[in-house]
């Protein structure tokens, strides 16, 4: 997305999906086109030709639910380790903050895909952890390192003034940062954050490989049994293009109200 | 009698460079001390050193009978005995004016709500500003933010306010409203230690001014003696240059 506004140029690259832009309402906005598209490309498959289309829908149900189970405690948990990780990164204890910053570089430099691997197949050397366990496991922590630093830059955006205006009013620090800095962090970070739970969403389909039985493993269970492909794999797309379309809207909605709340009429 | 704040011998180095030199001051209960100087000149530093948003290098600042240098000052006493104004007013977005007022008292004084939104009424009517109780900063003029950040200082009662260019961030339309309230402050008797550059507001309220230059005291006097009757080379060249402007 480029925006350009008063000869500043602005780039604004999103790696997730399209999250609607507030002035965008025109009725043939991409978000639109591209939601109700999925949602009527789907209905008229089932409808015209149910055999195979209702069929995969049926058998990969169950997928979904797995889906989101996966997803919403590996954000859950991600949340989490981000804001330790995030409030250790901005900590005064020079220990600390090197121990979050090597976690988060290790993290960034291994693929997802090696860490689900890793946790799964490598520590049952060690600890047998059941797949659904070590996949959540493997994005919590994944995922927790680069929302740190969403709450990093998020609660270093937060001016100066403000934690010197409250210690300068008899607050701890700790009472400074859970009553003046974080609540102002939350409406900055919540955007990216939601940007990072659709991209969870979507890399949740990684854990298929680790015999979780998520919508991409139930795809494939069913390819398995009628060969048909072309026509699970454009189910697949369809259905996770519906799910992250959904969510995108969502955040973009929450992100509206909580602007709305800074600022009452 | 204990002074109110007492500056002994201060200095303070950032990494290498000296923002503060041997600066010594007495500011007795009820004065009102208003230092002036160019940008740089380490008077902002100085407050900033009263209530330990920066430590000294050496020398000793005391508020009555607490040692505000020592290790092991109890800082967050030493800051609810010391109000601070901004420049940048620092009121937090994310709480309605009656809130950003509260908050400390709450959470510091332990004042239960009912009680310290009162008091809180109190300071907004004496600031001029009892209709905004439930606006947000945002919604405010700057006049209006840097008086609901008086009446913010001002609650927590305490011995000595600092107002760091409290008028700097203001259109001049603005810039009455707000020496205004602290004219009423200084005639109540309150003890301030003001750094800004309205003159006419040390003429009006101030008891001392203090002018420094690059970390140093160059001159102490009343408002009469540097004005009027600089005796020190710097101060008059300054004060011509400030004049002038």
């Amino acid at each position: 997305m480029v925006k350009i506004n008063n000869n500043k140029t602005k780039l604004q690259v999103t790696d997730g999906v399209l999250i609607p832009a507030r002035d965008d309402s025109s009725i043939f906005s991409a978000w639109r086109i591209v939601f109700y598209g999925a949602l009527t490309a789907m209905i008229l498959l089932i409808i015209i030709s149910p055999q195979p289309y209702r069929d995969i829908l049926f058998f990969i149900s169950d997928g979904i639910i797995r889906t989101f189970q996966v997803t919403l405690s590996s954000i859950l948990f991600a949340l989490i380790i981000g804001l330790l990780v995030g409030l250790g990164r901005i900590s005064r204890n020079i220990l600390i903050d090197r121990i979050c910053t090597v976690y988060v570089e290790i993290i960034r430099g291994i693929p997802l895909l090696v860490q689900i691997f890793y946790i799964y197949y490598a520590l049952a050397k060690f600890i047998k952890l059941s797949d659904i366990v070590s996949a959540v496991i493997a994005f919590a922590i994944c995922y927790g390192a680069y929302i740190s630093e969403i709450f990093r830059a998020g609660i270093q955006s937060i001016p100066k003034g403000q934690m010197e205006a409250a210690l300068a009013l008899g607050l701890t620090r700790r009472q400074a940062v859970f009553r003046i800095i974080l609540p102002q962090t939350v409406k900055v970070v919540l955007p990216p954050i939601g940007n990072e739970f659709i991209a969870l969403l979507k890399d949740s389909s990684l854990v298929s490989v680790v015999a979780v039985s998520d919508i991409m493993r139930r795809g494939r269970e069913f390819t398995s049994l009628r060969y048909e492909f072309f026509e699970t794999y454009t189910m697949i797309a369809i259905i996770y293009l519906i799910m992250t379309l959904f969510f995108s809207r969502l955040v973009a909605i929450m992100e509206e109200r909580l602007r709305t709340d800074v600022k009452p009429s | 009698m204990l002074s109110r704040v007492k500056i002994v011998n201060v200095s303070k180095n950032f990494d290498g460079v000296i923002a503060l030199k041997d600066v010594s001051l007495e500011v007795k209960n009820g004065d009102v001390f208003f230092i002036i100087g160019s940008s740089g000149s380490g008077k902002s530093t100085l407050l900033r050193c009263i209530n330990r948003l920066e430590n000294v290098s050496s020398g000793e600042i005391w508020i009555e009978d607490i040692l505000v240098t020592g290790s092991k000052a109890n800082i967050r006493q030493i800051r609810e005995e010391t109000g601070m104004v901004f420049q940048s007013f620092n009121l937090f977005p994310h709480l309605n004016v009656i809130d950003n007022i509260t908050l400390a008292l709450r959470l510091v004084k332990k004042i239960n709500p009912k009680e310290a939104s009162e008091s809180a009424r109190t300071l907004l009517k004496r600031v001029g500003l009892l209709d905004k109780e439930k606006s947000y900063p945002e919604q405010l003029s700057g006049g209006q933010q840097q008086r609901v950040a008086i009446a913010r200082a001002l609650a927590m009662n305490p011995k000595v306010i600092l107002f760091d260019e409290p008028t700097s961030a203001l259109d001049p339309e603005m810039t009455k409203e707000v020496l205004d309230v602290m004219l009423d402050l200084a005639n109540e008797g309150m003890t301030m230690i003001v750094v800004s550059h309205e003159m006419g507001f040390a003429k009006a309220a101030a008891t001392t001014v203090v002018y420094m230059d690059e970390g140093e005291v160059i001159e102490i006097g009343t408002p009469d003696e540097i004005f009027n009757n600089p005796k020190k080379e710097r101060t008059i060249r300054f004060l011509k240059n400030v004049l002038r402007a």
